[in-house]
C-alpha cells in the first residue's frame, strides 16, 4: 500500500514527511489497532504520531450523551434559525474528518511540525519540594507544557485543525473572536499558513491589556476589528458577522462554547493534550495521573486535558476558575461557582447573569479567563460531580505567576497561574507521591507588564 | 360594532379540543363582567389576537402592517406614546422588543437601542407595568420580541402568565430553534399566547415545513441572511420563499428584517405576503432623534408613508 497523502490542506510538499523516532511505540499501537492509515504510513517507514486519532469514536458515551449536541440538559443550538443549516453542515464536516484517515494523518503532521507537539510532561522538582511538608512528604507535581506550543498556548491545537476544515469546506474567509488574544494569534497564524483571509474580533478593553497580541495578529496578516467591551462582546459581534456572511466565511471557535457542534469540535481537537498525558504518564511512572488540574475561563484547556480521563474514575479532575477581586466583590469570572443556568452564545450552560437574565461582565487578572459563560460540557461535569471546581483570586494568581518563574524558570500564562495557585490549597491534602499534573496552558510573556503594574515594588 | 373582548378565544378555530373547556369558561366569566360596563369602556378594550387579526385583514383583502420598536428607547413613557401612535396610524399588529444585553440576532441599530434602554434602567417588570396601562388603550394586538435567557430566568410558565396578564397576544423568541420550542409552545398555549416561529432563506424546505406547521399566529419569514438592519433593497429570493411557504401552509406569512422604505413594503405585498414587519427603520427614527417629541413625529411620518404603500 502506498503512503501518499492525496489531500493537501496542510502539506504542500509531500516529501517533507520525515522519520520520527519518538513516535515508534505509538505507531506500533496504532497499527495493532488495525488502523488503515497508520499501516499505510508505517509501511513506508514513515512514522507519525497518530494517537488514537482513527479509532472508532463512540460519541455516545455512557455518561455524556451527545445526541444533538446535548450534555444532559446543557449544550444545544440556541441560535437564530438562519444559522441552523450552517451548523448542520459543519457537524457533517466534523464527523467526516474525525474518521477520515487522510485528514487525521495530515493533522498529525501539522501537530508535529507546525504546532511542535508532543509537548513535554515536565517534572517540576523545585515546585514539588516547595510544597512538601515538614516530613518531606507531598505530591509529585508535573506540568503539561502547552506553553511550548507554537504561538505559546494550547489554542493552536484547535486553530490549525479547524482552519484545515475551513479550507476543506472551500471557505475563503475565517472570522474569530479572541479574549486575551491567544486564539486570535493562533487563528491568524493558521490562516497565514493555509492562505485564508482572517478577521479577528477583539474587545477594546482586551486590546489595551494584551496589546502585544494585537501587534502579532496584524503582523500575521489578519485584520483586527475592535468591538466595544470585552471578549463576550467580541464573540457576539463575531457571531453576527458569521450570520451575515455564512455562505462565505467560517467562524472558528476558540473554545468549548457556542452552538453544537462547536463545543464538541474544540474539545475533540484539544483532547490531544489528555491523550499525550496518559501515554507520557505511563512511560514516566507506569501509571495514570492521580489529579489533573486546569484553569477554566470557558474551558478549552481544561476539557482538553480532562476528556481523556473522564471515564477513569480514579483520576481526580480539578478545575480552577477566577475569583478576581473575590467572589463577594461582584468582580470575578467564577461562572460554575456562582452562576445560574441560562442560554448564552448558542448553548445552555451556567452563566453569570443578574436577576433579570441580563448577562454580566466578568473580571479576572487572567484576561483569557474573563468570560461570563462556561462550556456546556463542564456544566455537565459539575452537575454529575465528575469534576470539582474551585476558585483563586487575582492576588493568588499573581503570586503563583511569580513563584513558578522563580522556582522553575518557567513563566506561566496568568490564566494557567490560576491552576498553579490552587496547588497551595491542594498539596497539603494529598498523600506522599500523589501524581499531580497541572496543565500549563500557555506562556506568560504577555503578562509580564501586567504583573509589574500590580507589583511595582518588584520592578526595582 | 362587534363587541371587542380581551380574551382571544371567541372565534378560535384551530385550538386543540382539550383546551376548549378552559377557554369557554374564561370567556363566560369575561362576558358576565362586561355586561355591567359602559359601551365607551368596551370600545377601548384591546381586540382580537394575532391569528384573528390576519383572518380579518384577509377578508378585507389587506396586508398587515407590523412595526417593531424597542421598549425603553429613549424611555418607557415615550414607548407608551409610540405604541398608541403606531396603533392610531394604522398598524395592525405591534411588535415590542424587550431589551437584552447580548442580542445575537440584531444589527447595530437595535443593539444600540437595547443598550440605551438598559442604561436607562429599563427592566422587564417596568415594561410589563407599562403594557398593563397601555394595552387596554390599543386596538391592535401586541407581540413581544425577546431572547430566551430572560424567559428562562423567570421560568417559562411564570413568564407566560405575566405577559398574558399584561394583555400580550404573541411572542417571538429568535434564539430558540424549532427543536427547543416545545416547552415554550406548551406553556404559551395554556396562556393564550401565540408563539411565532421564524423561517429563513437558509432553512431547507423540509425543515421549513416543520416550522410552519408549529408556528402560531403567523409565520415570520426572515427576508435575508443576516441580522436585523435596513438594507438597500429586498432580495428577490423572498418571492420564491413566499411561494414555497404558501404551498406548505395556509397560515399567514409576514416578512421582516431589512425593510425600511415604502417601495420595499409595496414589493413584498405584491409578492403575496400577508404582513410586512418593519423594525430597525422605526427604531432608528425614534431612538436616534434629538428629542422624544421629534422622535415621535418622525415615527409618525415614517409609519404613514410605509402604511400608504399598502393601500
Amino acid at each position: 500500500m502506498t503512503s501518499s497523502i492525496k489531500s493537501d490542506l496542510f502539506l504542500t510538499n509531500k516529501l517533507s514527511i520525515a522519520r520520527n523516532e519518538r513516535s515508534f511505540s505509538s505507531m506500533q499501537r496504532a497499527v495493532s489497532n488495525n488502523l488503515p492509515a497508520a499501516s499505510a504510513v508505517k509501511s513506508g517507514s514513515k512514522r507519525l504520531h497518530v494517537e488514537r486519532a482513527l479509532r472508532e469514536r463512540k460519541i455516545d458515551e455512557v455518561e455524556r450523551r451527545e445526541s444533538s449536541g446535548k450534555f444532559g440538559i446543557y449544550g444545544g443550538k440556541f441560535v437564530p434559525e438562519t444559522l441552523i443549516s450552517c451548523l448542520g453542515k459543519l457537524e457533517a464536516e466534523f464527523n467526516f474528518v474525525l474518521h477520515d484517515a487522510e485528514f487525521q494523518a495530515e493533522l498529525a503532521i501539522a501537530l508535529r511540525d507546525y504546532v511542535g507537539r508532543e509537548t513535554p510532561l515536565y517534572f517540576a522538582e523545585r515546585l514539588t519540594n516547595y510544597y512538601k511538608n515538614e516530613n518531606g512528604e507531598g505530591p509529585d507535581i508535573y506540568l503539561k507544557r502547552e506553553d511550548l506550543n507554537h504561538c505559546g498556548a494550547h489554542k493552536m491545537n484547535n486553530a490549525i485543525a479547524q482552519a484545515m476544515i475551513a479550507k476543506r469546506m472551500g471557505r475563503q474567509r475565517v472570522v474569530a473572536a479572541t479574549g486575551a488574544g491567544q486564539h486570535g494569534v493562533a487563528t491568524a497564524a493558521a490562516c497565514a499558513k493555509l492562505s485564508l483571509d482572517c478577521t479577528i474580533f477583539m474587545g477594546s478593553e482586551d486590546m489595551e491589556k494584551q496589546a502585544s497580541n494585537v501587534f502579532l495578529i496584524k503582523l500575521l496578516g489578519a485584520q483586527v476589528t475592535k468591538v466595544e467591551g470585552s471578549f463576550k462582546d467580541a464573540s457576539s459581534e463575531a457571531i453576527r458577522q458569521w450570520v451575515n456572511d455564512l455562505e462565505v466565511s467560517y467562524y472558528l471557535t476558540g473554545t468549548v462554547v457556542g452552538p453544537h457542534p462547536c463545543p464538541s469540535m474544540v474539545r475533540e481537537f484539544q483532547s490531544i493534550i489528555g491523550r499525550e498525558t496518559r501515554r507520557q504518564a505511563m512511560e514516566r511512572w507506569g501509571g495514570r495521573p492521580d489529579v489533573v488540574v486546569a484553569c477554566i475561563g470557558s474551558g478549552s484547556n481544561a476539557l482538553g486535558i480532562f476528556h481523556e480521563f473522564v471515564g477513569d474514575e480514579g483520576v481526580r479532575l480539578v478545575g480552577v476558575e477566577a475569583a478576581g477581586f473575590g467572589l463577594d466583590s461582584g468582580r470575578h469570572a467564577a461562572t460554575l461557582a456562582t452562576g445560574h443556568v441560562g442560554v448564552y452564545h448558542g448553548a445552555m450552560s451556567y452563566l453569570l447573569q443578574d436577576q433579570e437574565g441580563q448577562v454580566l461582565g466578568a473580571h479576572s487578572i487572567g484576561v483569557g479567563l474573563q468570560y461570563p459563560g462556561v462550556g456546556p460540557e463542564l456544566s455537565f461535569l459539575k452537575d454529575t460531580g465528575r469534576a470539582e471546581f474551585h476558585t483563586v483570586t487575582d492576588e493568588e494568581a499573581l503570586n503563583a505567576y511569580q513563584l513558578l518563574s522563580r522556582l522553575e524558570g518557567i513563566i506561566p500564562a496568568m490564566e494557567a497561574a490560576h491552576a498553579l495557585a490552587y496547588l497551595e490549597k491542594l498539596c497539603p491534602t494529598l498523600p506522599d507521591s500523589t501524581k499531580v499534573v497541572v496543565n500549563c496552558s500557555g506562556r506568560g510573556d504577555k503578562d509580564a507588564p501586567l504583573f509589574f503594574q500590580h507589583r511595582p515594588a518588584l520592578d526595582a | 360594532m362587534a363587541l371587542a373582548l380581551k380574551s382571544t378565544c371567541f372565534v378560535q378555530l384551530k385550538r386543540p379540543k382539550s383546551c376548549y373547556a378552559f377557554r369557554s369558561s374564561r370567556q363566560l366569566a369575561v362576558v358576565s363582567t362586561r355586561r355591567s360596563t359602559t359601551m365607551a369602556a368596551l370600545s377601548t378594550v384591546a381586540t382580537i389576537g394575532i391569528s384573528e387579526t390576519f383572518a380579518k385583514l384577509k377578508k378585507e383583502g389587506k396586508v398587515a402592517f407590523i412595526p417593531f420598536i424597542t421598549a425603553g428607547d429613549p424611555d418607557l413613557s415615550t414607548t407608551a406614546q409610540a405604541l398608541k401612535l403606531l396603533d392610531s396610524c394604522g398598524s395592525d399588529i405591534i411588535e415590542l422588543g424587550v431589551p437584552y444585553s447580548d442580542p445575537l440576532a440584531d444589527g447595530p441599530v437595535i443593539q444600540a437601542a437595547a443598550t440605551r434602554s438598559l442604561a436607562k434602567g429599563t427592566n422587564f417588570d417596568a415594561v410589563i407595568s407599562m403594557l398593563k396601562e397601555v394595552v387596554p388603550q390599543l386596538t391592535s394586538p401586541v407581540a413581544l420580541f425577546t431572547y430566551y435567557n430572560p424567559i428562562l430566568k423567570r421560568g417559562v410558565e411564570k413568564f407566560m402568565s405575566i405577559v398574558n396578564d399584561a394583555g400580550v397576544h404573541g411572542l417571538v423568541v429568535p434564539d430558540v430553534p424549532l427543536e427547543e420550542t416545545e416547552i415554550l409552545r406548551n406553556e404559551a398555549l395554556k396562556y393564550n399566547i401565540e408563539l411565532v416561529l421564524l423561517t429563513t432563506p437558509t432553512t431547507p424546505t423540509s425543515r421549513m415545513k416543520a416550522i410552519v406547521e408549529a408556528s402560531e399566529g403567523f409565520v415570520y419569514l426572515v427576508s435575508s441572511i443576516g441580522v436585523t438592519g435596513a438594507r438597500g433593497s429586498v432580495s428577490a429570493r423572498v418571492e420564491n420563499l413566499l411561494r414555497d411557504i404558501k404551498e406548505a401552509t395556509t397560515k399567514p406569512v409576514a416578512v421582516g428584517f431589512g425593510i425600511s422604505k415604502p417601495e420595499h413594503v409595496k414589493q413584498i405585498a405584491e409578492w403575496g405576503a400577508d404582513g410586512v414587519i418593519v423594525g430597525s427603520a422605526m427604531v432608528k427614527v425614534l431612538g436616534e432623534a434629538k428629542s422624544p417629541e421629534e422622535g415621535l413625529k418622525e415615527l409618525e411620518n415614517l409609519t404613514r408613508s410605509l402604511k400608504s404603500a399598502l393601500i
